[in-house]
């Protein structure tokens, strides 16, 4: 009863903070039908432990307000009674059968991924998500916006608030169809990740060498949002999950134009840039993929980051290839990005590093070196 | 009331007595000295947190930092002020409420409080190292723990030293209980604290050593070229989640049992009722032991289970709820047509009682494997377990320090601050740890520095909670520094209703007690 009230006070002493988003309270019931299964078990648990509340904490609150010794009781000298004993025993060990009984049906339908229609594979990697649509031979990599990488670094003096989904977008949404089977497979490549949309209904986690699956059917076309939901190291809170729910057609249509995207980007080898549009598109890649790491001011975190300013990887001629090398196959810790970055992503990004902070190389790396990077070990 | 308890005091003066000590009343001083100083250490580093998460944005420290001090904060906080806490009141107490004139094996009594310095120096030390302290959350999974620099096996040593502290702490007591009780003693007419405590004991026993056996297993996957938890080499990351948790349950309950047993003191003391239910409170606190032993699983409901084993682990979770129900059922019965009265021990544990069921509650929503899906790493369960840890445990070992404060110092403490310290702390760590059950609902994981803006207000509402509670606990030490030093003289039985030997000693107790047998009488044994 404590709480409801204290529930009640912390609700009247804020409401002025309440100017953006609303209150979320409770569980999501969420867009698909085992969601909604899932909110329904939630809500009957939340009133049978309610109840149960209200009639035990009332029982003694009663007998704190007349069984005291400021009213003159004489205290009783009873100290047991096995009838009483077995029913509080019988009773609590009912209710708990009548909850397992739902709990139980539920779960074996969620773990009922049979007869899906198509199959997405969610990989965790430190600190983003790839995307394999298996019966589509597409991948996507999605990760943390730059808006919101921006806003979030250490006293960065820019405002959250003005942005909605602060922390909730990504660079590249995956689209999934509704009204279908989706058989969701988890894995992950260096820690353990989980993936998580809350309107989806549950989380599962994503386990290097391991593959897990789930299912949904999502019902409403929307955008969904979640995130990582197993700490995985200094970027845990900065790997969001964004699914757009849209129509079958419209999905195909999707996979078509990502195919052909995915294409171009292969085919980028001959593409050659002048130094202020590397650095340009180097600052991008660099602050999307590179930063949460590096830093923005290139200087890492001493211990665990190496930093990239005034590092001889980044400056020293006779490391022109190993730089390259490094980004297109990581080494320790730094993951590999060769499959996720085209050629003038990776040449432009080689460029911004040899050149930003005070490098001042003057080293102009094109599309051409990166290709033939890829080639030579 | 001196035959039982004749007192030629030749204790080393200065700081020898400390160091050398093999008495269980220094020893047991010790322990809980230490435990408020790691209380209020875990508590700065809860206050950098609560800073942190004060509003969206990354306003004080960087994320590779605050997960430290998330990790950090739960390893003081349980292996350095819960644990440390619960063993000082056994040493203070067991020998007392049993008769006994000090525990059975008292160098080692020294040696085990004296290596926790050492192994927290360790930990803390990990902090100042380049790539800074241990970081991958307090249940340690690889291969993410794998990633830590320099601190890595001074996490692994320290845990080992606190390791081998417990064990040694446990078998001590289970050594006093069976061999040291009074003449005409039985078993099943010990205070329930002693009982409470002897089972805690075979769980630190039984798990601690597995929970070694885990940290050494990572240390061997990291420098030794093993692949226990590398499904590269052909070994299996949930594996060491499977062993840390056959660990980390019984965990739970060796923090939570002695909670039990000191509000099983307490609620009869002042209800001046004997205990309801005895005998069926010492099954529920042995069922609940050995039921911690096969629920592990229930904190990994989304590793991906098979099914049958889901249904397994969610089946013998819900059935806890049956014997900690009696637990909490017995304790009403207590109240039920006593005499009550409200100093500050009783109000810290009627708030244990109450605050600890919805602790319960909540855990009995998220031992539903389908659900858990959903609440599984928020903050539904960061507040699930700081409601049974801190509401629970803390509250419960504060109820303790004030109940026997005066038997300590031969003073009582001061009871108008006592009652404004437990206001403020109930409403404070309320305000502090409701607001995260809908946060977590609201779909805010735990364990990241920084989030959206939807999770602002609550919150802002917790941080304010957190504050203003870390405050509270500064009047604690201020009301136990104050006791100690001086105040109205506390008689032997400092408590009208209190039960038990150890009120048949003289307040404060004497250096050594109970040198001969004490004689018991029906009177004694009354609980």
């Amino acid at each position: 009863m404590k709480t409801f009230f204290i529930k009640f006070l912390s609700i009247l002493a804020l409401f002025p903070l309440t100017a953006f988003a609303e209150w979320g309270l409770n569980m999501r019931e969420g867009v698909t039908q085992i969601s909604q299964r899932v909110y329904d078990l939630h809500m009957l648990t939340l009133w049978v432990v309610t109840v149960i509340g209200i009639v035990v904490f009332g029982i003694m609150f009663w007998s704190i307000f007349h069984h005291r010794k400021s009213k003159g009781v004489k205290p009783a000298k009873f100290s047991h009674s096995t009838t009483v004993e077995v029913i509080w025993t019988a009773i609590p060990l009912a209710i708990i059968i009548a909850l397992a009984v739902p709990a139980t049906k539920l779960l074996i339908d969620m773990e009922d991924t049979s007869g899906s229609q198509i199959t997405v594979k969610a990989t965790g990697y430190q600190w983003k998500w790839k995307y394999d649509y298996i019966d589509d031979d597409l991948t996507i990599f999605s990760v943390l916006d730059t808006k919101s990488t921006e806003v979030s670094q250490l006293n960065s003096g820019l405002n959250p608030m003005e942005n909605e989904n602060y922390l909730l977008d990504v660079d590249e949404p995956i689209v999934l169809p509704t009204n279908t089977k989706i058989r969701i497979l988890t894995t992950a490549q260096d820690v353990i990740h989980a993936w998580w949309v809350p309107d989806l209904g549950w989380k599962r986690d994503a386990i290097p060498g391991f593959i897990n699956d789930n299912w949904a059917v999502i019902d409403k076309p929307g955008t969904y949002r979640g995130q990582c939901a197993e700490i995985c190291g200094k970027g845990h809170g900065y790997m969001p999950i964004v699914v757009k729910a849209v129509p079958m057609d419209e999905y195909r249509i999707w996979v078509a134009e990502k195919k052909q995207e995915a294409e171009a980007k292969k085919n980028t080898a001959d593409m050659v840039l002048t130094m202020e549009e590397l650095m340009t598109k180097g600052e991008a890649v660099y602050k999307a993929q590179c930063l949460a790491c590096h830093q923005a001011n290139g200087e890492g975190v001493p211990g665990v980051f190496p930093a990239l300013a005034g590092s001889a990887v980044a400056i020293e001629p006779d490391q022109r290839l190993g730089h390259i090398h490094r980004i297109i196959y990581g080494k320790n810790l730094m993951p590999a990005f060769g499959e996720q970055l085209s050629d003038v992503d990776i040449a432009a990004v080689t460029t911004y590093e040899r050149n930003a902070w005070g490098n001042d190389t003057g080293d102009i790396v094109q599309a051409k070196e990166v290709s033939e990077a890829r080639n030579k070990k | 009331m001196s035959t039982l308890a004749h007192d030629h005091d030749h204790a080393p003066s200065g700081l020898k007595r400390w160091i050398y000590s093999t008495n269980h009343k220094d020893i047991g001083t010790l322990y809980l000295i230490f435990a408020l100083t790691m209380f209020f250490v875990g508590g700065a580093m809860a206050m950098i947190i609560r800073a942190e998460l004060f509003q969206p944005g990354l306003q004080f420290v960087d994320p590779q930092f605050y997960n430290s001090m998330v990790t950090v904060h739960a390893l003081i906080m349980i292996f350095g002020a819960v644990m440390p806490a619960g063993v000082g009141l056994a040493n203070w107490m067991i020998p007392l409420m049993i008769g006994a004139p000090d525990m059975a094996l008292p160098r080692m009594n020294n040696m085990s409080f004296w290596i926790l310095p050492f192994g927290f120096a360790l930990l803390i030390s990990t902090l100042f190292m380049e790539g800074g302290g241990p970081a991958g959350g307090w249940t340690m999974y690889p291969p993410l723990v794998l990633q830590t620099g320099d601190a890595f096996p001074f996490l692994i040593f320290a845990i080992h030293f606190l390791g081998i502290s417990s064990i040694m702490g446990a078998i001590n007591i289970i050594a006093t209980v069976f061999n040291m009780r009074a003449p005409g003693m039985s078993l099943m007419q010990m205070p329930l604290f002693v009982w409470t405590w002897v089972i805690t004991s075979f769980l630190l026993i039984a798990a601690l050593p597995v929970l070694a056996g885990a940290v050494t297993m990572l240390l061997t996957d990291k420098y030794f070229g093993t692949s226990f938890f590398d499904a590269a080499g052909g070994g299996d990351p949930v594996m060491f989640q499977h062993i840390f948790w056959f660990f980390g349950h019984p965990e739970v309950y060796i923090l939570a049992l002695p909670a039990f047993g000191i509000i099983s003191q307490v609620i009869p003391a002042f209800s001046r009722k004997p205990l309801f239910g005895y005998a069926s409170m010492v099954y529920a606190t042995a069922s609940i032991a050995i039921l911690s032993f096969v629920v592990w699983a229930h904190h990994m409901f989304t590793v991906g289970m098979p099914l049958k084993g889901e249904l397994f682990f969610m089946y013998a979770t819900m059935l806890i709820a049956v014997p900690t129900g009696v637990k909490v059922f017995n304790w009403m019965a207590t109240m039920w047509r006593g005499a009550m009265t409200f100093e500050t021990p009783m109000l810290f544990a009627i708030a244990f009682v109450i605050l600890f069921t919805i602790g319960g509650f909540s855990g009995l929503m998220l031992g539903m494997a389908p659900v858990d899906f959903q609440y599984h790493d928020t903050y539904f369960v960061v507040a699930h377990f700081h409601y049974v840890l801190l509401t629970g445990a803390v509250f419960a070992l504060m109820s303790a320090v004030y109940y026997w404060l005066p038997k300590w110092t031969g003073y009582m403490y001061d009871e108008k601050l006592g009652k404004i310290h437990f206001w403020l702390s109930t409403i404070a760590a309320n305000v502090l740890f409701f607001p995260q059950h809908f946060l977590g609902l609201a779909g805010m994981p735990r364990r990241i520095p920084d989030y959206n803006i939807q999770f602002a207000d609550f919150n802002m509402i917790s941080s304010i909670g957190g504050f203003a509670y870390g405050l509270t606990q500064l009047l604690f030490v201020y009301i136990v520094i104050k006791c100690a030093l001086g105040g109205k003289k506390a008689k032997d039985k400092a408590w009208e209703g209190a039960r038990g030997l150890e009120w048949y000693v003289p307040s404060p107790a004497p250096h050594h007690t109970f040198e001969t047998p004490p004689k018991l009488t029906k009177q004694m044994l009354e609980m």
